[in-house]
């Protein structure tokens, strides 16, 4: 188990330096980077002290391994919109985002499990096609639109539930359904094929033969087994909520990372946009990592090996 | 004469399949005293594992159903009970089982303490601690080594014959009366095998209970049990002591069977199998399901199924054979 | 015990309804849904109604048909300027078709071609793609377009750029497994000894035989992508007015969203539609071709 972490650790080093790449040559695409690193109304003078810090002139390989070492120490640049360092501005709206993904992930488990489980333990009865007909249709349906329906049916219509911005955990409610409604297929067709193999197993069977009620069989013993591969989906998808919710933070005015990047790309302001990739990345090697973790406190085998 | 402890009548389970019915158990009869022990044997697809698990209720779900018959235990009709019933009051309790592979009949994300905890706690007989230490003394009765350290430990960590005695400890935790053994040995190595029926023999004269041992392997079963019912194609077509079986079978079938099984002593090239393969479960012959395979079929074979005819106490045939000689 | 399968329930109602609706067969209704997506697409300025962009404030916020206060003449309502949502949901297929063929043909031959360089030769190449690929991967795809979008001018261009990056992965990660097996094949090995040259080899030997693969993929990713430039333009990012797409309506109608609910429904039923016509047929594909591979 340790070196399999410790392996897991070398690859997501691997990953960042690669999404550190990424961004390296995304920056160098886009013709002179110093324009992009610098507010609009900067002088030639700033121009050139930008060039001489970056170190323009050298070598391109040369020019990564100082990008490379900014990047360890912290350095992301510096967003000329808000005047502070661009990592700094990010972190302080990570909270919110996490917040909200947090939210999403629980709506998401929440309407997932009791389907997937109910819909294996009665397969072919009438949850199993709902939850198939629902997994149809709400993978086709973006989350940012169901945010939008949302907002117009139980917010403005109804009146339920405010619609914008952060507070209360009534603002939670729409945001995270928005956020949580595309991982709910996918979570409930794993663990209805997970549940269906493991109800069918031997080990299930004996436990019914020593009089182990039904409900215990189904959502205790045989449900920590669905949990692996469950909990594989749950690291992919929470790591996109994470870094990925711009349009959904768009949507309902959420004050996180997302939309902090949203509007750094409207302002042109590089740095933040930089930033906000880079977090996404960590924060995709990290929950990766705590996903392999959990792996070892669900199942002995694993910690074992 | 006492009221038998277990007493099964004219079973019938049946498996609905898309592609037609398999009558896998098709009126069997057979009774179980205490302490008694019964060897249920036959081909794979005879019917006997079936059997086992319409004792508990348990025919495999959604295809399978007990479709007709009884099972009495302890004067309490079984057939027909609520599942929640079965659940709380027989399965574990009163019949439990170890299952044939103990490399998969164990759940892997669970410590083995837990497992064998869990019927104690089902069936609230002992909760919180004191399940535990009771699993820890049911893993001892069982003689798994150092039990108390290594009730934490999971599956994965034992051998497969240590695996088996922990299934044996969760089937015999409540102490049930009937304790039904599905091949709990197949899938062992020869010497762990015999250790496993060294300890299913003193688990039985230490508990009372009643084994219904279930195996394909008439070698086994001669060193274990009393009566020996031999079933084919959902039917038990000869019941007998065991003696009585091995020294005079009076159906064609147990002869072929105990022709096929080496014997010290006896001259080698002389292993008979029996010819033909079993027959098809969805297209079963009509009359006796043995007559095309068996060397002394008549018409009247293939017209009508044999009944039951008593050869002498407890020997019980189905075959026309016999049914003058009665 | 793989014996035992239950016996087919009399299927009667809803039940059956619905096992029509996610059974196995052809799937006529998600096909009819594509092939009307296209339609719109090839002959928008033909079939709308009326000019997408024209404005008219007299007829301004009308609502559906169906509604109290609708016309016939705007079918499915019109906007705060008076535009004709119908027309413009026309319109609005047409770039999202568009942009959608060149994201999948580039991304399909640039994944296809890494993928099939790498599973052939191996070594090396294998091991520089395949990095590339883990690289790709490590990063969620919605960050990497916001960075490309950061420093690339928006439009259509910057769109299929983005789309490409993002989806190349797919493509090179399966087209590589196929090629891999294929690689061990007699006639692979003969025609090498043979001396045909490698392009050759490429062509004739390797492509028909991922061709159902990619087949698959391109209609699953016509979907994916719908609702992905839907997202780009929604931000404002994507498509810029005043060309029409399904994202960019949906912006629009989101400052009317407490006066016109149609103008944010219509435009989310047009992308939810084409991305089921697209994940449905894409199954059926799959399951048809090879059912062994559900887990793609």
């Amino acid at each position: 188990m340790r070196r399999y972490i410790l392996h897991r650790l070398w690859q997501g080093a691997v990953a960042v330096v690669g999404a550190l790449l990424i961004v390296f040559v995304a920056q160098r695409l886009s013709g002179d980077p110093v324009a992009l690193l610098l507010p609009m109304d900067a002088t030639e003078a700033d121009f050139e002290a930008m060039r001489s810090a970056l170190g323009l002139d050298r070598p391109l390989p040369v020019q990564f391994v100082v990008f490379l070492r900014d990047a360890l120490l912290g350095d992301f640049g510096h967003s000329y919109l808000w005047n502070m360092p661009a990592m700094d501005l990010v972190l302080e709206r990570l909270p919110a985002t996490l917040e909200l993904a947090l939210a999403g992930l629980v709506f998401a488990l929440a309407l997932a499990v009791p389907l997937g489980v109910l819909s294996a333990v009665h397969r072919g009865g009438w949850i199993d096609n709902a939850a198939k007909l629902f997994a149809m249709l709400g993978q086709a349906m973006p989350g940012f639109w169901v945010g939008l329906l949302l907002i117009v049916f139980v917010a403005v219509q109804l009146q339920w539930l405010p619609a914008y911005g952060r507070g209360t955990v009534g603002h939670l409610v729409l945001p995270a359904i928005a956020l949580g409604w595309y991982p709910v297929a996918a979570m409930t067709r794993t663990l209805r094929s997970a549940m269906l193999d493991i109800m069918q197993s031997d080990y299930v069977r004996m436990e019914r033969a020593i009089g182990l009620p039904e409900r215990a069989i189904v959502w205790r013993f045989a449900l920590r087994n669905a949990a692996v591969p469950l909990v594989t989906l749950i690291g992919v998808y929470f790591a996109n909520m994470l870094g990925g919710a711009f349009v959904i933070e768009v949507v309902f005015a959420w004050p996180g990372v997302g939309r902090a990047v949203v509007e750094a790309v409207f302002a042109r302001d590089f740095p933040v946009v930089q930033a906000g990739v880079i977090l996404a990345a960590v924060i995709f090697v990290v929950v990766n990592l705590i996903v392999d973790l959990t792996y070892g406190l669900i199942d002995p085998r694993i910690r074992h090996e | 004469m006492n009221a038998p402890l277990l007493s099964v009548r004219d079973l019938k389970t049946h498996l609905f399949l898309r592609r037609g019915v398999v009558k896998a158990v098709d009126g069997v009869s057979f009774t179980l005293d205490a302490q008694e022990t019964l060897g249920l044997i036959g081909e794979s697809g005879s019917g006997k594992t079936m059997t086992g698990l319409s004792l508990l209720g348990l025919p495999p779900k959604p295809a399978g159903r007990i479709v007709g018959g009884s099972i009495v235990l302890e004067g309490r009709e079984l057939v027909g009970l609520d599942e929640d019933v079965l659940a709380e009051e027989i399965r574990g309790r009163r019949i439990a089982m170890i299952s044939q592979d103990p490399m998969t009949s164990l759940n892997p994300v669970f410590s083995v303490g837990e497992q064998v905890a869990a019927p104690l706690r089902a069936h609230d007989l002992a909760q919180g601690r004191e399940a535990a230490d009771l699993a820890i003394h049911e893993l001892g009765r069982v003689r798994v080594p150092s039990a108390r350290e290594r009730s934490g430990d999971y599956p994965h960590q034992f051998s497969g014959g240590m695996r088996q005695r922990v299934v044996a400890a969760m089937a015999i935790a409540c102490q049930p009366r009937v304790l039904i053994a599905d091949e709990p040995t197949s899938a062992l190595d020869v010497t762990i095998q015999v250790q496993f029926m060294d300890l299913l023999e003193a688990l039985q004269a230490e508990t009372g209970a009643a084994l219904l041992f279930i195996t394909h392997d008439l070698g086994v079963a001669a060193s274990l049990c009393h009566r020996i019912a031999v079933m084919y194609a959902g039917r038990i077509v000869e019941t007998a002591n065991a003696r009585t079986l091995y020294g005079s079978p009076a159906h064609p079938y147990t002869q072929g069977l105990l022709d096929s099984l080496p014997r010290l002593g006896r001259r080698r090239g002389r292993l008979t199998a029996i010819g033909g393969a079993p027959p098809d479960a969805l297209r079963l012959p009509a009359g006796c399901a043995f007559h095309p395979r068996c060397p002394h079929a008549t018409d009247r074979c293939r017209e009508a199924a044999p009944p039951e005819t008593r050869l002498d106490d407890g020997h019980i045939v189905r075959c026309w054979l016999h049914e003058d000689g009665s | 015990m793989s014996e035992i399968a239950p016996a087919p329930l009399p299927g009667f109602g809803v039940g059956r309804a619905m096992r029509r609706v996610v059974g196995r067969g052809f799937p006529w209704i998600a096909a009819s849904i594509l092939l009307l997506v296209l339609v719109c697409a090839l002959g928008s300025p033909l079939i709308a109604p009326h000019a997408p962009d024209a404005i008219s404030l007299r007829d301004a916020m009308q609502p559906p048909v169906w509604q109290e206060g609708g016309t016939t003449r705007f079918l499915l309502g019109t906007d705060n300027l008076g535009r004709d949502i119908l027309s413009r949901i026309i319109a609005g297929a047409r770039i999202s078709v568009t942009i959608a063929a060149y994201a999948i043909v580039l991304s399909g031959f640039i994944g296809a071609l890494l993928g099939m360089a790498a599973g052939y030769f191996g070594g090396i190449v294998d091991a520089v793609i395949s990095r590339l690929i883990d690289i790709q991967m490590s990063v969620p795809a919605l960050p990497l377009a916001m960075l490309f979008a950061a420093v690339l001018p928006p439009g259509e261009a910057m769109v299929v750029i983005v789309i490409v990056l993002t989806y190349w992965t797919w493509y090179a990660r399966i087209v590589r497994g196929e090629v891999l097996s294929l690689r061990e094949r007699d006639y692979i090995a003969l025609a090498k000894v043979a001396g045909v040259s490698t392009p050759m080899i490429f062509l004739r030997h390797l492509t028909p035989n991922i061709l159902n693969i990619m087949l698959v993929l391109a209609t699953l990713q016509f979907g994916s992508v719908i609702v992905f430039e839907a997202g780009l333009s929604f931000l404002g990012l994507g498509i810029q007015p005043p060309q029409v797409s399904w994202g960019g309506m949906l912006a629009d109608g989101r400052n009317f969203i407490e006066v016109a609910w149609w103008l944010i429904t219509v435009p989310g039923i047009a992308i939810m539609a084409a991305c089921l016509a697209s994940n449905l047929l894409g199954d059926w594909l799959r399951d048809t071709f090879d059912p062994m591979r559900r887990q793609l």
